[in-house]
């Protein structure tokens, strides 16, 4: 037999820009997912501001109160495609070949967190622009914009990591599909649409003491020119958290898969 | 000069089920084809020598690489087309390929030429820009058998190329790995289909329960189960049994005294054994014509 030439291969960096690639190609074409991640938010967006607005805040303020609450569940709504796309890869015949390969195929995962918070940004920053135009009025200066910028980017990872996770430990593209839909409610049981002592008594430790308030909080505090106080440590911390949590999800399970 | 595959003692169970029951093989190349029903072991075998599962016990080399140990370095070497297409169906034929190429470590341009050399060759040019979603069963094992080839491995892993392929896609994909093998490429594929084993082996081992219970070229596994046979055909062709011809002189005319009277209006045939008869005689799970009397 000839002499075969060993395959080079490529190193975590090089495979996981290759996947990024993919998986923002993935993004671009499925059009549908992508403008309902961005349309999904701003039409729940006009539906606090307008319809449940005038009933909560008559006078007119409860835009600037709500807007980061929309951030939040926007971020929700645009990572939630990521558990679908992991398990597919998982469960169709992709990841065999990618795992044949004389490269790491964990990086894969990397391709599809990347493109998903690109996803993200891009829909928070419609969400954003639409706010400004039906009346969101921030006070915020540069500092405060990056800090904000800085925390939403920080949910959207820990958002994105965690439904990676699912995608890994779901039996189905399905499954994946229907476990990410409970964590579409936790912004809900938070301070995103109501304040905090307008909810009955026994709820306000569970919304306290969960991730989307300090976030709320931070976020609303920064945006309008308050002091948010210890809140975006809180939520640092969170996000933190959640990020290792989910990674240690994938070192775990990624192997068995 | 070590084999180019070499398979010592294998073993791997799923709950408390053996699914390979100490394989040995060695193989120097050619194209080597596994046979087996379904369930017998044969993808379990292909995940252990490509790096995909992690066997219980045993080893197995690639060209002397160790497929645990030594994986990064066999994942170098080898190509793998799985028994369902391994692309990613949301992109084109064409980026199947440069993100196969890039992957394994050729820069942009380069990988683009290749895909495009790729393309040509298995006639993909017109849908290399139409996403694989859309392929036909053909086309789609074409294309992931293109992403095998971007560089030529040393060893290629084909399970059930052909599975669920039109005839014509499946002669032509036939066509493929001849070319391949006369390039000098070892193929190590797994059929359930005994025409495919026929046409394109070297070697062929049967494999039934996790174990080889055959192993040799086509000639020596149908020579195993003996010569040409004589058979009673009825008057439609159809075989009634075998003859127990006796290997004297004149054992043909006595077989033929011998015959029951109601089988008098009956033809004889002289039948070559086919790789059909061996692996039916040899994994024992189908009597519903026992023509193979010699091996029972």
């Amino acid at each position: 037999m000839s002499a075969v030439a060993l395959h080079p291969g490529t190193g975590p960096i090089a495979a996981s820009r290759v996947f990024v690639g993919r998986s923002l190609r993935h993004s671009l074409r499925d059009g549908e997912g992508l403008s309902l991640a961005i349309v999904l938010p701003v039409m729940l967006m006009l539906l606090f501001t307008f319809v449940f607005g005038g009933a909560i805040d008559s006078g007119g303020g409860y835009v600037d109160f709500v807007v980061p609450g929309i951030i939040v569940l926007c971020s929700g709504f645009g990572a939630a495609s990521v558990a679908v796309s992991v398990n597919r890869d998982l469960t169709g015949g992709a990841m065999q070949r990618f795992r044949s390969l004389p490269m790491p195929a964990a990086t894969c995962l990397v391709g599809h967190v990347v493109a998903s918070v690109l996803r993200n940004l891009l829909a928070t920053a419609v969400v954003v622009g639409v706010a400004l135009l039906v009346g969101f009025r921030p006070v915020a200066g540069v500092g405060e914009w990056c800090a904000a910028i800085g925390l939403v980017l920080a949910w959207i990872l820990a958002v994105t990591v965690v439904f990676a996770a699912i995608g890994l430990l779901a039996s189905s593209p399905e499954a994946a599909n229907g476990y990410g839909f409970a964590l579409l409610f936790l912004p809900y049981l938070s301070s995103a649409f109501v304040p905090l002592d307008s909810l009955p008594a026994w709820l306000v430790p569970v919304a306290s003491a969960q991730p989307v308030t300090p976030l709320v909080e931070s976020i609303r505090a920064l945006l309008l020119g308050q002091d948010p106080g210890l809140q975006p440590l809180f939520a640092v911390l969170w996000c933190a958290g959640i990020v290792l949590a989910g990674a240690a999800v994938a070192v775990w399970r990624f192997p068995k898969r | 000069m070590n084999p180019t595959i070499e398979i010592t003692d294998l073993r791997q169970s799923y709950g408390g089920r053996a699914v390979l029951d100490g394989i040995t093989l060695g193989i120097e190349g050619g194209v080597f084809a596994l046979l087996g029903p379904n369930g017998a072991g044969k993808t379990t075998l292909v995940s252990v020598l490509s790096t995909l599962l992690r066997p219980d016990s045993g080893t197995a080399r690639i060209l002397g690489h160790d497929v645990v140990r030594d994986a990064a370095t066999v994942r170098r070497l080898i190509g793998t087309t799985g028994q369902y297409a391994s692309i990613d169906e949301a992109l084109t034929g064409r980026e199947n390929l440069v993100m196969v190429a890039r992957l394994l470590g050729l820069g942009a341009r380069r990988a683009k030429q290749r895909a495009d050399e790729l393309l040509g060759s298995f006639g993909l040019e017109d849908a290399a820009d139409r996403r694989v979603g859309g392929y036909s069963g053909g086309m789609r094992r074409r294309v992931d058998l293109a992403a095998s080839l971007v560089l030529p491995p040393a060893v290629l892993f084909l399970d059930e190329p052909t599975t669920g392929l039109d005839p014509a896609s499946r002669s032509r994909l036939w066509a493929d790995v001849a070319q391949l093998a006369a390039d000098g490429c070892c193929v190590f594929m797994t059929t359930q289909m005994l025409d495919e084993a026929e046409a394109l082996a070297d070697r062929v081992a049967i494999l039934q329960d996790g174990a080889i219970v055959a192993d040799g070229t086509v000639a020596e596994l149908t020579g195993l189960i003996g010569e040409e046979t004589a058979v009673l055909v009825d008057r439609d062709g159809r075989p009634v049994r075998t003859l127990d011809v006796p290997s004297s002189a004149g054992g043909l005319a006595a077989a033929l005294a011998a015959l029951d009277p109601a089988e008098r209006g009956l033809r004889v045939e002289l039948r070559r054994p086919t790789l059909d008869d061996a692996f039916i005689a040899l994994t024992r799970r189908d009597h519903r014509l026992d023509l193979t009397g010699a091996a029972a």
